[in-house]
C-alpha cells in the first residue's frame, strides 16, 4: 500500500475525533505536575539570571531607553518556554508513544485515523505550550514586567507559536531512531535559543548573520510575543503571523505523511 | 579491612574506557560545540555591557569573566550526571557493576575506578572548553591551564556524593527532579553569569553555600591570574571536603548495594 493510498483509506473511515486521545493524555499526565512547574520555573531562572542579575550591568534594553533589560529579555524567554513545552510533547513524548510504548500501533486498529492522531498530538502540545506561556506571563506580571493591556495578546500568540513548533516537532519525532538521536535535536534547539534575539537585538550581527537569524522560527516567535509585550505592534507581527501560519500548515501536512509512513509499514 | 591497592580500581577504569571508546566521537563534538555556542551566544551580551561599565566584573571583558565560570558549571553538570545517573545505570541489571562485583574487586575498588574515569572525562571536557575559550581570546594568561584541574575538581565534588546516592536510589526520576530543581538553579545563580555583588547581601550569603560558587570563583581567579592563597585554600578546601565526604559515604552505599 502506498502512502497516498493509505491516507485515502484512513480518510474514508468514520470520524472519531481527537477526544479519546486527549482524555488519555490528561489521564497519563495528571500526576506530572513537576513538568508544568519546570516549564515555568526554568525560564524564570533565566529571567532572574539574565534579566535581573545581568540587567544591572546592561541597564536598559539595547536601543530602547525606556525599557529595562529584564522587560526586553522576558518575552524572548516566554517564546522559548512555549517552544520547549510544545516540542517536549511532540518530540520526546510522541517518540515515546510512537516507538517505545507503541501506543499508536494499537490506535490505528481502531476507527481513529492517522490525521486524528496527529490532530490530537498537536492540540495537546499546543495546550501545554499555552499553559507554559500563560504561567510565565503571570510570573512576568508578578515581577512588574507587564505594562500594556496588549500583553493579553500573548496568550493567543503562544497558541500559534506552540502549534507551529508542535507540528515541526512531530516531524522530527518521526525521524528519531533512538534516545541518542536527541542530541541532534539539542544541536538545533540550543543555538536557536541563544541566537534568535532572545538576549539582544538583531542589530548586533553583521548583515549575513542577520539574514540567517531571520529564517529561524524562534526569531519570528519572539517578535510575535515581544511586540505586544512592549506595547508596540507593527509590521514584524504581521510577518511573524504569516511565517508561523505557513510553517504550521506545511509541517502539519508533512507530519500526517510522516506519521502514515511510520505507522503503516 | 583490606588494603587499597592501585591495580583493581584501574581495572574498573579500563572497563569504562572500553565502553567509552564506542561513543567518544559524539561526546567530543558536543564537548566542543557546546562551549562554542554558549561562549559566543551569551558572550555577545558583553557587547551591551562592555560599553557601559565593567566595574563589577573587575575591569575585564564579560567574555573573559564568564568563560571560566561556565567551564566550572559545565563540569558540575557532567559530574552530577556521570556520578549519579552513571552509578544508577551501572548498578542496574545489565550494568557493569554487577559483573565487576563478581570478581575479586571490592566495592571500594569499583567506586574509585569509576570516579577516576569521571575525573578523566571531566578533564577532557574542561580541556576542550579551554581550547575554545583560548581561541575566542578569553584565556588571558598561561595560568588558564590550571583551570582544567580546578574545573575537574568542581565536577568531582558533585560526582562523588551523587555516586553515593545514585547507586542507592530506586527511582531514576527522583534524580532527574533534583537535577531540574537544584542543579539548574545552581547553574544559573552561583555567580556564573553575573557578579553576585549586584544582588542583595542575604542572597550572596546563600550563594556562598553553593559548591558551584566555590568552583566558579576558583576557576575565575586562576584564569585571571589573581588567585590568593587564602581564596585558593577556602574554595579548594570546600570542594575537596565534598569529594572526601562523598567518597566516604559512597563506600558505604556501594558496599551495601553490591554485596547485598
Amino acid at each position: 500500500m502506498t502512502v497516498t493510498e493509505a491516507i485515502r483509506e484512513v480518510a474514508s473511515r468514520p470520524r472519531v475525533g481527537t477526544w479519546p486521545l486527549l482524555t488519555r493524555q490528561v489521564y497519563v499526565y495528571r500526576r506530572s505536575w513537576t513538568e508544568l512547574v519546570a516549564a515555568v520555573l526554568e525560564p524564570l531562572m533565566y529571567l532572574l539570571t539574565m534579566g535581573v542579575g545581568l540587567g544591572k550591568l546592561v541597564g536598559h534594553a539595547p536601543g530602547l531607553s525606556h525599557v529595562s533589560y529584564a522587560a526586553y529579555v522576558a518575552p524572548g524567554l516566554l517564546a522559548m518556554a512555549v517552544m520547549n513545552a510544545a516540542t517536549a510533547e511532540t518530540i520526546f513524548g510522541a517518540f515515546d508513544r510512537i516507538k517505545q510504548a507503541k501506543l499508536y500501533d494499537v490506535v490505528i486498529a481502531t476507527p481513529m485515523s492517522i490525521a486524528e492522531i496527529v490532530r490530537a498530538e498537536l492540540w495537546w502540545a499546543t495546550a501545554r505550550g499555552v499553559l507554559a506561556g500563560t504561567g510565565f506571563l503571570a510570573a512576568m506580571a508578578a515581577f512588574g514586567l507587564v505594562h500594556s493591556v496588549m500583553s493579553l495578546l500573548i496568550v493567543p500568540a503562544s497558541a500559534l507559536v506552540a502549534l507551529a513548533f508542535a507540528a515541526a516537532g512531530l516531524i522530527a519525532a518521526s525521524y528519531v531512531r533512538d534516545w541518542d538521536d536527541f542530541q541532534y535535536v539539542q544541536l538545533v534547539m540550543l543555538p536557536m535559543f541563544l541566537f534568535a534575539t532572545t538576549f539582544y537585538p538583531l542589530s548586533v550581527y553583521p548583515r549575513g548573520v542577520q539574514l540567517l537569524v531571520e529564517c529561524l522560527p524562534l526569531f519570528h516567535s519572539i517578535n510575535l510575543i515581544r511586540e505586544p509585550a512592549l506595547g508596540a505592534i507593527g509590521g514584524d507581527t504581521v510577518v511573524a503571523v504569516a511565517y508561523l501560519v505557513a510553517m504550521t500548515a506545511l509541517c502539519w501536512w508533512f507530519a500526517v505523511r510522516r506519521m502514515t509512513r511510520v505507522l503503516v509499514r | 579491612m583490606t588494603e587499597l591497592s592501585l591495580a583493581p580500581p584501574l581495572r574498573e577504569f579500563a572497563a569504562e574506557w572500553l565502553k567509552y571508546r564506542r561513543t567518544w566521537r559524539g561526546s567530543i563534538v558536543i564537548g566542543l560545540v557546546n562551549p562554542l555556542l554558549f561562549l559566543t551566544g551569551i558572550g555577545i551580551i558583553g557587547k551591551l555591557i562592555d560599553s557601559s561599565a565593567t566595574g563589577p566584573l573587575g575591569g575585564v571583558s564579560y567574555l573573559t569573566w564568564l568563560a571560566p565560570g561556565l567551564m566550572a558549571a559545565s563540569a558540575m553538570q557532567m559530574g552530577f550526571g556521570s556520578g549519579g545517573f552513571g552509578a544508577f545505570r551501572a548498578a542496574a541489571p545489565g550494568g557493569g557493576y554487577r559483573a565487576a562485583s563478581a570478581t575479586p574487586m571490592s566495592p571500594t575498588d569499583i567506586l574509585l575506578g569509576s570516579l577516576l574515569f569521571v575525573t578523566f572525562r571531566l578533564s577532557l571536557l574542561s580541556a576542550g572548553f579551554l581550547l575554545v575559550q583560548a581561541l575566542l581570546g578569553a584565556a588571558p594568561t598561561w595560568w588558564a591551564v590550571l583551570t582544567v584541574p580546578a574545573a575537574a575538581l568542581t565536577g568531582l565534588a558533585f560526582a562523588a556524593p551523587m555516586a553515593a546516592w545514585g547507586i542507592a536510589t530506586k527511582r531514576f526520576s527522583t534524580m532527574q527532579t533534583v537535577f531540574r530543581f537544584v542543579v539548574q538553579p545552581l547553574y544559573l545563580l552561583s555567580g556564573t553569569f553575573f557578579p553576585l555583588s549586584t544582588v542583595p547581601a542575604w542572597l550572596q550569603k546563600v550563594a556562598y553555600a553553593s559548591p558551584l560558587w566555590h568552583g566558579v570563583e576558583l576557576c575565575r581567579d586562576i584564569n585571571l591570574g589573581r588567585l590568593t592563597f587564602a581564596a585558593g585554600a577556602i574554595h579548594g578546601g570546600f570542594l575537596i571536603a565534598m569529594v572526601i565526604a562523598g567518597v566516604l559515604f559512597a563506600r558505604v552505599t556501594y558496599r551495601r548495594k553490591l554485596h547485598e
